[in-house]
């Protein structure tokens, strides 16, 4: 009996010895759009750890991260919805919720997973834990037997998600305190064609882009009695917008110094506003049309990329003197980028070079360059602790 | 596309893509697989893809059935006013843009 006790201590030692243990603070997963693959990566030494196949159509993936930032839910546009376990490298669960989506968020406690599709348009609530469907909230607009496309879904404080309505024109919030029934408050009328929408870092502003007029809105997430206000109407000034041969994103609130960042739509121009009365505060004359417009952590720079045909080029503006700084070439099609926590590099996806490279913010050398298969979105685990990752 | 079996054929095929202007004009291997190339990663980001739809509809054969080539060119070289689609002319030409119709209808890009 005895030895069977030292035995059974023996095996656990071992196990315990061959499975160092680690943290996720470092990692990151790339989406490798056309493979339906993910990698998963370390950020510290810039190593690939695991690439997971399976995971259906990924153009236009995204992910959140679990609080604990050991796994991360990526959404597929065929509607999928994947739980990557990060510290395995493997899958850990898998559905398809819809038969196409856009992208999804992770309320404030962690416990849910929101999913905003196109068809059938409306959100979908998960439980984080199992995935298991908790509400479908369907995005009609009035009477209307019509849904509209979700789009620019986020979470915010006070257990919320909110979201716009792209054909409806609407902006809603979902009060997620009973997740079986959520309570609908909906903004009308709040611009034509949201195409997406983002969350200052305070949780506090709301702000969809407005693809079918020269605009932004806003909601006061602190005050929404006081409704969608308009800012930055007709930035166009009436010339007529250029054509958009790639729809711009506002991923993560791009802010420096007082001012706000987005790209404006069919113009290559990156629009500055000034966050104390959501005024104009500049406009910077880029290479092309912005498709992510990002702020470097500590907001010194902002990083630009750009839509077809200038989409081998990157632009680096400085927020105190509102000039680009830097024109870099990394390649084809550079998709997206994504700051270390700290920013003192950024990752970048080639995508038809198929390579990852990675950039020092000082020196705009390139220092490393991973081999990845048609690369585009790239997110680390420092986003599981921000709001609206 | 049906291929002609004599000179008769031949001669005729060749007057009609005269007369249309810009049917069955040649286009190189290489040039075909940029515009593969396009399809699937730059038209992917708003149709899927695997085409089957995203901010802008499905391209799929089935989703396409019964539309006329000519608006289908019309729209990739011009596109849609009022929507997020633009007009592609000054990255293909006609000819390449009826090559790609005929890759659409015929569903050749479509998933398995």
């Amino acid at each position: 009996m005895r030895l069977k006790v030292l035995l059974v201590s023996f095996l656990v030692l071992l196990v315990s010895a061959c499975a160092t243990p680690r943290g996720t603070g470092d990692l990151g997963v790339i989406i490798e759009r056309a493979a339906g693959s993910v990698q998963i990566v370390e950020t510290t030494t810039r190593t690939r750890l695991a690439q997971i196949a399976g995971l259906g159509d990924l153009s236009h993936a995204s992910l959140v991260y679990s609080r604990d930032a050991r796994y991360a839910y990526v959404f597929g546009r065929d509607g999928g919805l994947t739980k990557v376990d990060l510290l395995r490298g493997r899958i850990d669960k898998r559905i398809v919720q819809a038969g196409n989506a856009i992208g999804g968020a992770i309320s404030q406690d962690g416990r849910l997973i929101a999913v905003s599709n196109y068809e059938p348009g409306g959100v979908k609530i998960f439980t984080a834990d199992t995935l298991e469907l908790l509400a479908d909230i369907p995005a009609g607009s009035g009477d209307s037997q019509r849904r509209s496309k979700v789009v620019g879904l986020v979470d915010a404080p006070g257990e919320c998600f909110v979201f716009s309505l792209y054909d409806a024109g609407e902006i809603w919030i979902a009060d997620m305190h009973d997740p079986r029934q959520p309570q609908l408050r909906k903004f009308t009328h709040i611009g034509k064609l949201p195409y997406d929408g983002t969350v200052t870092p305070d949780g506090r502003f709301y702000i969809a882009g407005l693809f079918g007029e020269d605009g932004l809105a806003l909601l006061d997430l602190w005050q929404p009695d006081k409704g969608v206000r308009r800012v930055l109407e007709g930035y166009g000034r009436g010339q007529e917008p250029l054509p958009v041969f790639k729809m711009p994103h506002m991923d993560y609130w791009a802010q420096a110094g007082g001012n706000a960042y987005v790209p404006a739509v069919g113009r290559s121009e990156v629009l500055v506003i000034d966050q104390k009365d959501w005024k104009e505060a500049g406009r910077v004359a880029v290479a092309g049309q912005p498709v992510f417009v990002v702020a470097r952590p500590d907001g010194r720079q902002v990083w630009v990329n750009f839509a077809p045909p200038h989409n081998d080029t990157i632009q680096v503006i400085d927020t105190l003197s509102l000039a680009v700084i830097r024109t870099l070439k990394p390649g084809k099609a550079v998709l997206h980028m994504e700051f270390t926590p700290r920013g003192e590099q950024v990752w970048m996806s080639v995508r038809d070079e198929n390579r990852v490279d990675v950039y020092d913010t000082g020196t705009f050398e390139r220092v490393a360059s991973l081999p990845a298969d048609k690369p585009s979105g790239i997110f680390f685990t420092p986003r599981a602790h921000r709001i609206s990752q | 596309m049906r291929r002609p079996r004599h000179k008769t054929g031949i001669i005729l095929a060749a007057l009609s893509a005269l007369w249309s202007g810009t049917a069955c004009a040649e286009i190189s291997a290489s040039r075909q697989a940029e515009l593969m190339h396009l399809l699937v990663q730059d038209c992917g980001s708003c149709h899927g893809l695997t085409l089957k739809g995203g901010l802008g509809p499905a391209l799929t054969r089935e989703a396409l059935n019964g539309k006329a080539p000519i608006m289908l060119r019309e729209v990739i070289l011009h596109g849609r006013p009022g929507t997020p689609m633009p007009p592609w002319k000054s990255f293909m030409s006609a000819p390449e843009a009826d090559w790609l119709v005929q890759v659409l209808l015929e569903g050749t890009a479509d998933a398995p």
